[in-house]
């Protein structure tokens, strides 16, 4: 029963998910139709194939596409709307999960300083990596130049989240009002640490503000294989924890005594959901909102069963921020994805707030 | 079955609990009774594996609670807690389902055992009803209803309620110990913490008074609910009686009247004379009764409550020893009410009275007493002068 609902739900928000891709890789300075997308993306399908002299990709389609287009299509736009995907999904996952983890309807991915840790590590990239790579010298600043900003964020993210765990541990029990308060605290001295940094940034100042701001302008495929296993397998393992997320809502005590060992759980919900979010913004920086709002629509559609809620949510977040990424790429000038979201998510947050549904969760 | 074998629990500095040990088989309700902050909460805490004692062992089933996988506890000891979060949107039925959690692993779907258990506790709680209904909808009795349901599915030989009628209508205050009283008939161990001692006495097999973390008596209801222990454990005076129509110990908490130097007699039987004395006792003033007739409910009253009574076999001439013996009460006493009319025995009692007061409509022996209403009876019978007044004392 919630197993088909689940089902149902993800297959419909699936589908949601292949048309907003198509249309969104139609829309761009270059006009090329939906047919020409399909043609591109089907093209690129590959199936393996065992002959005679071993096995070899085998492209099943060869439609007639212009290599402009091909390119414009497979290195352009796609890398850019999956990236978007992929995060947009990592940030909502997170985002259900904190909020469930608090039982509070404010809680999103950063709540325990993730975003902030990733900004801390991102920033003293680009602000001092410069020094960094004529230091270490050689062959190792063209590996640095590709890696070494997401592998930064992604490092200060996780060290941050760790550090906030630590803090707020204590005798092998994790209160989560101190979780909170512990990470309200580290953001804010964090916050102080990018404000310094920011300051004797130099020419990196407007590169930093960039990526603080939160976008997808330099996607790419790599960045995409980086962080999609990463999500993939948190999410397997979020899902698998469902059940136990929809008890831990009745309560600490309750869920310790209908057989949950409370704060192991706690501990693979905290990392797993930390980790995914630290995947999304090491390549695309601090998107605001999507982890807050869109798993709120979604409970309010499907329910607070984390076992419908997880994967609808994930696939929600992923909808919607190909389609605010679409609009942010669309304007005269491109906007870092983070001012759509935002912009969109506080009315709409605002709205939730009037209507009284954030009290009922 | 359940046992805890010396038990001390700290939390933080203070000792909540010290050294107790009690047992609950198979089959048996007992009831916690005892104050505010004397420890009932906390036992039940350690029975079911939230608090670690640091001191002395809880065994379930002859297992030690704190070696066992909050799984394993889960499966043998069910909790019906004071009050549960169930501020999200669950359905009633969802919320009943997450009792098979220590039952389900983590991948497998709901299996034929799993739907029973939570139809069958949905039945039995009388919550069926609203099965399809969101738990936020429920009123507060409802959704405790709910949460025993949950407990109910977890199908363990033990259950732990905490304040299980505390937001109970009466009708489901009855029903919810009733259903306690015939799921320990079906063997299985049910300990519950109440503060309404009459309906522990009435529905448990047996209590536990529980005061600062000790436990200063077992047994049966009637053995353990008597007025100088609850004296000690509550700090409250109060008469212990039984209940006419359940036949099991009512507790009546008394006023918390300074203890008075007063001393009254009060003569005649029946409601009034028993509610009279329930009155002085109420406003501080020591009360003697007697001569009554052994079973009336004035004596009764007066055996919880007053500091001496006289009684005679009913139906029957008064023995010279029993009158005698209620004329010196009446002679000590500073005042004799007189709250029924009296028999001729009585009359001699009412002769030794120094003052006599007679309730409102009751006819007198010779018309000396002075007639009070029930409710000016406190204020009169306490109404001369006072012994220690500032004037005497210069």
């Amino acid at each position: 029963m919630v197993f088909r609902r689940a089902l149902a739900w993800s297959a419909g928000l699936a589908l949601l998910f292949v048309a907003v891709v198509l249309v969104s890789a139609t829309l761009g300075y270059a006009d090329i139709t939906p047919l020409s997308v399909a043609y591109v993306v089907l093209n690129a399908v590959a199936v393996p194939t065992v002959d005679t002299s071993g096995m070899a990709w085998v492209h099943p389609f060869e439609f007639a596409v212009p290599a402009t287009t091909t390119t414009i299509v497979r290195e352009i736009r796609l890398p850019r709307i999956v990236l978007g995907g992929v995060v947009g999904f990592a940030l909502a996952l997170a985002g259900t999960v904190m909020q469930g983890f608090f039982r509070n309807p404010m809680a999103d991915p950063s709540i325990i300083g993730v975003s902030t840790g990733a900004a801390v590590g991102a920033v003293a990239y680009i602000v001092f990596g410069a020094a960094l790579t004529s230091a270490i010298g050689g062959i190792v600043p063209q590996i640095v130049a590709g890696w070494g900003l997401p592998a930064f964020a992604f490092v200060g993210s996780v060290v941050t989240a760790f550090g906030v765990y630590l803090i707020a541990s204590e005798g092998g029990r994790t209160p989560v009002a101190t979780l909170l308060l512990a990470g309200v605290a580290i953001q804010t001295f964090l916050g102080a640490v990018i404000s310094y940094m920011l300051l004797h940034a130099g020419d990196g100042l407007e590169g930093a503000v960039h990526w603080l701001m939160g976008h997808l302008q330099y996607s790419s495929w790599w960045r995409v294989r980086v962080a999609l296993p990463v999500v993939a397998v948190f999410f397997v393992l979020l899902l698998a924890y469902a059940r136990d997320l929809n008890v831990l809502l009745l309560g600490e005590d309750d869920a310790r005594t209908l057989g949950i060992e409370v704060e192991r759980t706690k501990r693979v919900l905290l990392a797993a959901s930390s980790i995914v979010t630290a995947a999304a913004v090491a390549v695309s920086g601090v998107i605001g909102f999507v982890g807050l709002i869109v798993p709120h629509a979604m409970r309010l559609v499907v329910g607070p069963d984390h076992r419908i809620l997880l994967p609808t949510s994930a696939l929600a977040g992923a909808v919607f921020l190909v389609a605010t990424d679409t609009v942010a790429r669309m304007g005269p000038a491109e906007m870092p994805v983070g001012i759509i979201t935002a912009a969109l998510g506080a009315p709409f947050f605002l709205y939730l707030l009037t209507k009284r549904e954030v009290h009922a969760l | 079955m359940i046992s805890l074998d010396t038990v001390g629990v700290e939390l933080g500095e203070t000792t909540v609990l010290d050294g107790v040990s009690l047992s609950v088989d198979d089959g048996q309700f007992l009831a916690l009774v005892g104050p505010n902050g004397a420890g009932k909460t906390t036992l039940l805490r350690t029975c079911n594996g939230l608090l670690s004692p640091s001191r002395g062992t809880v065994t379930v089933d002859g297992r030690n609670v704190s070696e066992l996988s909050a799984r394993e506890v889960g499966r043998l000891v069910a909790t019906v807690p004071q009050e549960t979060s169930l501020a999200f949107d669950f359905e009633v039925s969802e919320v009943v389902a997450m009792g098979r959690t220590p039952h389900r692993s983590r991948f497998s779907t709901a299996s034929e055992a799993d739907r029973a258990a939570v139809e069958s506790a949905l039945d039995r709680t009388d919550t069926a009803q609203f099965a399809d209904r969101s738990v936020s909808a429920l009123s507060g009795g409802e959704r405790q209803r709910v949460v025993f349901a949950r407990a109910l599915a977890q199908e363990t030989p033990v259950l732990l309620l905490d304040e299980p009628t505390a937001s109970l209508d009466i009708n489901h205050q009855v029903r919810t110990l009733s259903l306690a009283r015939d799921l320990a008939a079906e063997g299985k161990t049910v300990v519950a913490a109440i503060h309404d001692l009459d309906l522990a006495a009435r529905f448990c097999d047996s209590v536990a008074l529980l005061s600062d973390g000790e436990i200063l008596a077992s047994g049966r209801p009637e053995e353990v609910l008597d007025a100088e222990r609850l004296e000690t454990a509550f700090g409250v005076r109060s008469a212990v009686g039984t209940n006419p129509i359940t036949g099991t110990p009512t507790v009546t908490p008394l006023s918390d009247a300074p203890p008075g130097d007063r001393h009254v007699h009060v003569l005649g039987g029946g409601q009034r004379a028993a509610r009279t004395i329930g009155r002085l006792v109420d406003a501080g003033i020591e009360v003697t009764a007697g001569v009554l007739p052994e079973g009336d409910a004035a004596a009764s009253t007066a055996r919880s409550v007053a500091s001496d009574l006289v009684t005679a076999p009913p139906f029957g001439p008064v023995p010279e020893d029993r009158i005698r013996a209620a004329s010196s009460l009446a002679e000590r006493a500073d005042a004799t009410v007189i709250a029924a009319p009296l028999d001729d025995a009585n009359a001699t009692v009412a002769t030794a009275s120094a003052r006599l007061l007679a309730l409102e409509g009751v006819e007198t022996p010779n018309g000396r007493a002075e007639v009070v209403t029930e409710t000016e009876l406190g204020a009169a019978a306490g109404a001369t002068p006072p012994t220690h007044s500032p004037t005497k004392r210069s």
